[in-house]
C-alpha cells in the first residue's frame, strides 16, 4: 500500500461520469443507427422490387412461357425448373449429408484424418459458388457426359450445399445430450442402434430444418447454373435428362439484362416469386422444427 | 461419441458385421467432402496448367492489360484482380462498421425481444438470392442513390454500386460471427470491469472487444473471401470493362464476372479464351481458399481458447 | 425405435420428395417428343411436329430468330426451340461442331483460310457439315450516344476510325474533334465473337477484328444499350433494331462517309445511302438438320414470315427478289 494521502488520491482521479456516460450513449446511438441502416436498406430493396414487379404478377404470368413481349411473358418453365432442381437437390443431399454428419459427429475418433475431414467441410462451405459451377462443368457436363441438362445442374448444386447441410446436421447432432446416448448404451444398444433409434430422432428437427434451408439456398443460386448451361430462351417445360432448362434466378438475370422498363418489371415480378418461394420454405422449416420437436424434452 | 465406462464391457467383443458395414458407408459419405475439394483442385490445376503452357505465368500475374478476345491478346490478370479487390473492399468498408456495431448491440445491449427482431432481419438479408441484389444495384442503387450524388461522373455500370450491395450481403456474416466471438468472452472479464466502475461502453471498448479481437478479425477475413467470390451481385451492376483503375465510379470487371462472360458466350472448349477461364478461376480459388483456411483456423482457435 | 409419429412424418416427407421428383419430371414435359437429340435423327413422318431445334449466333439477328422461335412454338407445341446469342463467330464454331442446327450471322461466313487459322467454311467442310446461306434482313449498323450528348451531330468515318482503331489514344471527346468537351469518352461495343464487331472493324478500321480493346465489351447488345443510356459521355455501336426498341434512351449519330451526313433509317438502309454500315443479315441452317421435318418446317416458316418479324423487331426488309432467292436456295437444299 502506498503512502499517498487521501487528498492527493482524490485530486488524481476524476470520474468524469457525465462524459463517459455520454460517449456510451453516443455509441449506443451508433449501434442503433447501424441497425437502422440495415433495416432501411432491406426495406428499400423490398419496396423497389414489389413496386416494380407487383403490377406484372398475375395468373397468366405464373402459367405462361417467356416471350419477347413482356406483356405476354410468363415464368412457368423457370418455375418448374426451379422446383425440379429443388426437389432433386433435396432428395440427394439428404442421405449423403446426414450420413456424413453422423459419421463425423458420432463415429469419428478425434484423430488427424477425421479432424482433416471436418476442417475440409468448413473450408468447402466458403468456396465461391462459381467455382462449384466450374467443377460441375468439368465433372458432370463433360467427364460424365451428362451434357447441359437439368440433372447436371442439380448435381452441381448438391455439391454446393452439401457442406452446409453437413455442418447444420452436425450442429443438430451435437445438441443432443450425451445422457440419451448413454442411456441407449446402457440398454445394450450397438452404436448404430443408438444413433438411429435415439440420436437421429432427437436431432431430426434440426436436420430437417437445415435441409429445407439449404434447398432454399439452392433455388436462389444463379452462377453455378450459368456455368453448366442453363441460359438460353426456353419456352418449354424442362425434362431433367434432356437439354434445355432454366430456373427462376436465371430468368431474372436474362430479363434484367434488357433495357426496356417492362422487362425490368417482369424481372422484378419473378423476384417476388422467388422471395415467396423462400418465405414458404423458411416457414416450412420453422413448422418442421416446431412440430417435430414437440416430443423432445431435455 | 462418448463412451461411458459402464458400457465398455458391452463393446469389448468385436462389433457385428452390419455395424462395420454401416460405419464404412457413413465414412464414404463423409469423404464426399474431401473428394470434392480434391476434385476442384485437380480440375482447376490441370486446366490452368494447360493455359500456362501457352501463356507465361509471369505475364499472367504481373500483366496490367487484359484483352481476352481482341487482338493483340493480352493476359494480365491484374485489372481483374483489382476489380475484384475494389468491389470487396468497398463492401468491407460498409459491412465492417455496420456489422460490428450490430454485433456489439446484439451481444451486449439488446434485450431478448429486440434480439428476436434484429436476428431475423439479419438472416433475411443473408438469405436474399444474390441476383436480387444485383438487380437492386442496377435499378435502384445506381439511378436513385448514386446518380444524384455523383452526377455525370458516374455511369450505369460502376464498382461502387456493386461494392455497396456486396457490403449489404456480407454484413450479416460479420455480424453473426462477431457476435459469436463477443459472446465467447467469459462473463468474468466483463464483471471484473464493471466491478471497477466502468460504464458499459467502456467495458465493450476496453475489455470485450480486445478479447474478441481475433474472432472479429476472422469474421472480416471470411467476409472478405465471400465478397471476392460473389458473382451475381456484381455481374449486373459492375460491367464488363476490364480496365485497370482505382476509381470506384468507373466500370470495371471482376474475376467472377469475367468467368460468367466467357461461359455465356459459350466459347469453344479448347480455345485459349476458355482455358483462361480456368486460370482466372484457379487464382480466385487460391485467394478465397487461403482466406477461408486462415479465417476458420482463427475461429477454431478462439473457440477453444475460452472453453 | 422411432417415435411412431415422427417416423410417419419423416417417411411421408421423404416419399413425397422422391415421388414429387419423379412425377414432375415425367409429367412436366409437353407433348411427347422423340428425345432431344440434336444430331439429326430420322423421325416418323407424323403430325403434329415434335423434336428439338438449337439455334445460336449473332445477337444482332437474335431478336428476329427469337420472334420466329416463339411464334413457331406457339403453332407447334411439340417442338422445343432453344435460341442463344454467343456471337456470330462463336455460333459458327458450334455449327461446325454439330452442336447447333442453325447459326444466326450478321456477316457472311468466312471462306478465306489464313495461315494458322482455318476459315469457318473449311472447318465446317472438314467436319462434314454443309449449310445454306440465307439472307433474311438488312441492318444499318448504328452509332449511338447518350441523349444528353448535345455536341455530336455527325461523325465521319475517319473520326470513327480514329476512335476505334487498334492503338487508339483517343481518351476524351476533345481528342476526336477540336471544340468538343474534354470529358472522357466511354466506349461500348461488341466483343470479338460478334459479327457486328467483325463488320464494323472491317469497314471502319480497314481490317476485320482490328480494334482497340479498352472498352466495355459485351456480346449482349442489351447491356450496351443500358450502358450508353446511363452515361452522358458514352459512345457505342450495334444493330439498328436495338436503337428502334430504345429510342427514348439513345441518340442516333449520322455517319459521313464522304458524301454528307446520313442517318440510318428504313429508307437510307434499303436504298443503300447509309454507307458503309449497311449490311445484310443471314441465317445458316445446316443441311443435315434440314432432313428433320420439324427443322425444315421451321426454316420454311422463318422465310415465309420473316418480313413481318423484321418490321416488328426494327430491321429492314430485303428486296423481294433477294428474299425469293433465299427461298429458292432453301427449296433446292430441301430436295
Amino acid at each position: 500500500m502506498s503512502a499517498t494521502s487521501p487528498a492527493i488520491a482524490q485530486t488524481r482521479f476524476e470520474p468524469r461520469l457525465m462524459r463517459r456516460k455520454l460517449s456510451g450513449t453516443v455509441f449506443l446511438g451508433l449501434c442503433l443507427a447501424a441497425i437502422g441502416v440495415l433495416l432501411i436498406a432491406l426495406l428499400m430493396l423490398l419496396v423497389d422490387v414489389f413496386g416494380r414487379g407487383w403490377p406484372w404478377l398475375d395468373g397468366a404470368f405464373l402459367t405462361g412461357a417467356p416471350s419477347r413481349r413482356p406483356a405476354a411473358a410468363g415464368i412457368l418453365p423457370a418455375l418448374v425448373g426451379s422446383l425440379e432442381i429443388g426437389l432433386i437437390v433435396g432428395a440427394l443431399t439428404f442421405p449423403i449429408g446426414v450420413a456424413a454428419a453422423i459419421y463425423l459427429q458420432e463415429y469419428a475418433r478425434d484423430d488427424l484424418v477425421n479432424r482433416l475431414l471436418r476442417t475440409n467441410i468448413s473450408n468447402l462451405a466458403g468456396v465461391p459458388s462459381i467455382i462449384y459451377g466450374i467443377f460441375g462443368l468439368a465433372l458432370f457436363v463433360r467427364a460424365l457426359s451428362l451434357g447441359y441438362t437439368l440433372l447436371a445442374g442439380a448435381l452441381t448444386l448438391v455439391l454446393l450445399i452439401l457442406p452446409i447441410v453437413i455442418l447444420a446436421s452436425m450442429e443438430a447432432l451435437r445438441a443432443v445430450p450425451d445422457s440419451l446416448r448413454e442411456g441407449a448404451y446402457a440398454l445394450g444398444a450397438t452404436r448404430w442402434q443408438m444413433v438411429s433409434g435415439t440420436v437421429l430422432p432427437a436431432a431430426a428437427p434440426g436436420i430437417m430444418t437445415g435441409i429445407i434451408l439449404a434447398m432454399a439456398r439452392a433455388i436462389g443460386e444463379t452462377a453455378p447454373l450459368i456455368l453448366v448451361g442453363a441460359v438460353t430462351f426456353v419456352t418449354f417445360l424442362p425434362n431433367p435428362v434432356d437439354g434445355g432448362y432454366t430456373v427462376l434466378p436465371i430468368q431474372v438475370f436474362q430479363w434484367a439484362s434488357r433495357p426496356q422498363a417492362d422487362f425490368q418489371g417482369i424481372a422484378a415480378a419473378t423476384i417476388i416469386v422467388i422471395l415467396l418461394v423462400m418465405v414458404v420454405l423458411n416457414a416450412l422449416a420453422l413448422f418442421v422444427r416446431v412440430r417435430l420437436s414437440r416430443h423432445i424434452q431435455w | 461419441m462418448t463412451m461411458p465406462a459402464g458400457a465398455a464391457g458391452l463393446l469389448t467383443r468385436p462389433p457385428r458385421r452390419s455395424e462395420r458395414v454401416i460405419e464404412a458407408s457413413l465414412f464414404l459419405a463423409a469423404t464426399v467432402g474431401v473428394l470434392t475439394t480434391v476434385g476442384i483442385v485437380i480440375v482447376l490445376t490441370f486446366e490452368a496448367l494447360e493455359f500456362f503452357r501457352l501463356v507465361s505465368p509471369v505475364a499472367f500475374f504481373t500483366g496490367t492489360v487484359w484483352s481476352a478476345s481482341i487482338e493483340p491478346l493480352q493476359w494480365g490478370v491484374i485489372p481483374l484482380a483489382v476489380g475484384t479487390l475494389m468491389v470487396a473492399l468497398i463492401g468491407l468498408v460498409v459491412a465492417v462498421p455496420v456489422g460490428l456495431l450490430a454485433a456489439v448491440y446484439l451481444a451486449e445491449y439488446a434485450s431478448p425481444r429486440t434480439r428476436n427482431l434484429v436476428k431475423p432481419m439479419l438472416e433475411t438479408i443473408a438469405g436474399i438470392p444474390t441476383i436480387v441484389l444485383g438487380f437492386f444495384a442496377l435499378n435502384f442503387v445506381t439511378p436513385v442513390l448514386l446518380k444524384p450524388l455523383f452526377g455525370s461522373g458516374l455511369g450505369t455500370f460502376n464498382a461502387l454500386a456493386g461494392g455497396l450491395v456486396v457490403g449489404l450481403l456480407i454484413t450479416p456474416l460479420i455480424a453473426s460471427l462477431s457476435e459469436d466471438a463477443l459472446r465467447a468472452v467469459p462473463r468474468g472479464l466483463r464483471e471484473g470491469a464493471f466491478a471497477m466502475g466502468a460504464t458499459r461502453w467502456e467495458v465493450v471498448r476496453k475489455v470485450v472487444l480486445p478479447a474478441a479481437l481475433s474472432g472479429v478479425m476472422a469474421s472480416i477475413i471470411l467476409a472478405m473471401s465471400r465478397a471476392m467470390g460473389e458473382t451475381m451481385a456484381v455481374v449486373l451492376a459492375v460491367g464488363t470493362n476490364p480496365q485497370l483503375t482505382f476509381d470506384p465510379l468507373e466500370s470495371v470487371q471482376t474475376m467472377t464476372a469475367f468467368i460468367v462472360q466467357i461461359s455465356l458466350g459459350d466459347t469453344p472448349q479448347d480455345s485459349l479464351q476458355f482455358k483462361s477461364l480456368f486460370a482466372v478461376a484457379a487464382t480466385l480459388f487460391a485467394l478465397t481458399f487461403g482466406l477461408n483456411v486462415l479465417g476458420n483456423r482463427i475461429v477454431a482457435r478462439y473457440r477453444n481458447a475460452y472453453s | 425405435m422411432f417415435h411412431p409419429r415422427q417416423a410417419r412424418i419423416g417417411a411421408l416427407l421423404a416419399t413425397a420428395l422422391i415421388v414429387a421428383g419423379a412425377c414432375t419430371t415425367s409429367g412436366a414435359t409437353s407433348k411427347p417428343t422423340d428425345g432431344a437429340s440434336l444430331t439429326p435423327a430420322p423421325t416418323a413422318a407424323a403430325s403434329p411436329l415434335g423434336g428439338a431445334i438449337a439455334i445460336d449466333g449473332s445477337s444482332t439477328v437474335y431478336p428476329i430468330s427469337e420472334a420466329v422461335a416463339e411464334e413457331f412454338q406457339n403453332a407447334n407445341p411439340g417442338v422445343k426451340v432453344t435460341a442463344a446469342f454467343s456471337g456470330t463467330g462463336g455460333g459458327f464454331k458450334k455449327l461446325c461442331a454439330g452442336e447447333t442446327d442453325m447459326n444466326d450471322a450478321s456477316r457472311p461466313i468466312k471462306t478465306e483460310d489464313k495461315p494458322g487459322a482455318k476459315s469457318e467454311a473449311t472447318l465446317c467442310k472438314e467436319a462434314g457439315i454443309e449449310y445454306v446461306e440465307l439472307e433474311v434482313a438488312l441492318d444499318g449498323l448504328s452509332v449511338l450516344v447518350n441523349p444528353q450528348n448535345s455536341w455530336v451531330d455527325c461523325l465521319t468515318t475517319a473520326e470513327l476510325k480514329k476512335i476505334w482503331d487498334t492503338g487508339s489514344t483517343v481518351a476524351t471527346w476533345a481528342d476526336v474533334r477540336a471544340g468538343w468537351p474534354a470529358d472522357p469518352i466511354k466506349l461500348f461495343g461488341p466483343g470479338a465473337d460478334s459479327g457486328t464487331f467483325d463488320y464494323f472493324t472491317e469497314v471502319i478500321n480497314g481490317k476485320a477484328k482490328q480494334s482497340r480493346s479498352d472498352y466495355t465489351q459485351s456480346e449482349d447488345d442489351n447491356a450496351l444499350v443500358i450502358g450508353i443510356a446511363g452515361d452522358k459521355n458514352a459512345l457505342g455501336y450495334f444493330g439498328f433494331a436495338y436503337f428502334e426498341e430504345n429510342q427514348d434512351k439513345l441518340k442516333l449519330v449520322p455517319v459521313d462517309s464522304g458524301t454528307g451526313c446520313v442517318a440510318p433509317s428504313n429508307q437510307t438502309i434499303a436504298d443503300g445511302t447509309y454507307q458503309p454500315l449497311s449490311r445484310p443479315l443471314f441465317i445458316y441452317p445446316s443441311t443435315r438438320a434440314l432432313e428433320r421435318p420439324e427443322f425444315a418446317a421451321f426454316v420454311q416458316y422463318y422465310l415465309e414470315n420473316v418480313n413481318g418479324f423484321v418490321d416488328e423487331v426494327g430491321y429492314i426488309e430485303i428486296p423481294a427478289d433477294r428474299l425469293q432467292a433465299s427461298k429458292d436456295a432453301l427449296g433446292s437444299a430441301l430436295q
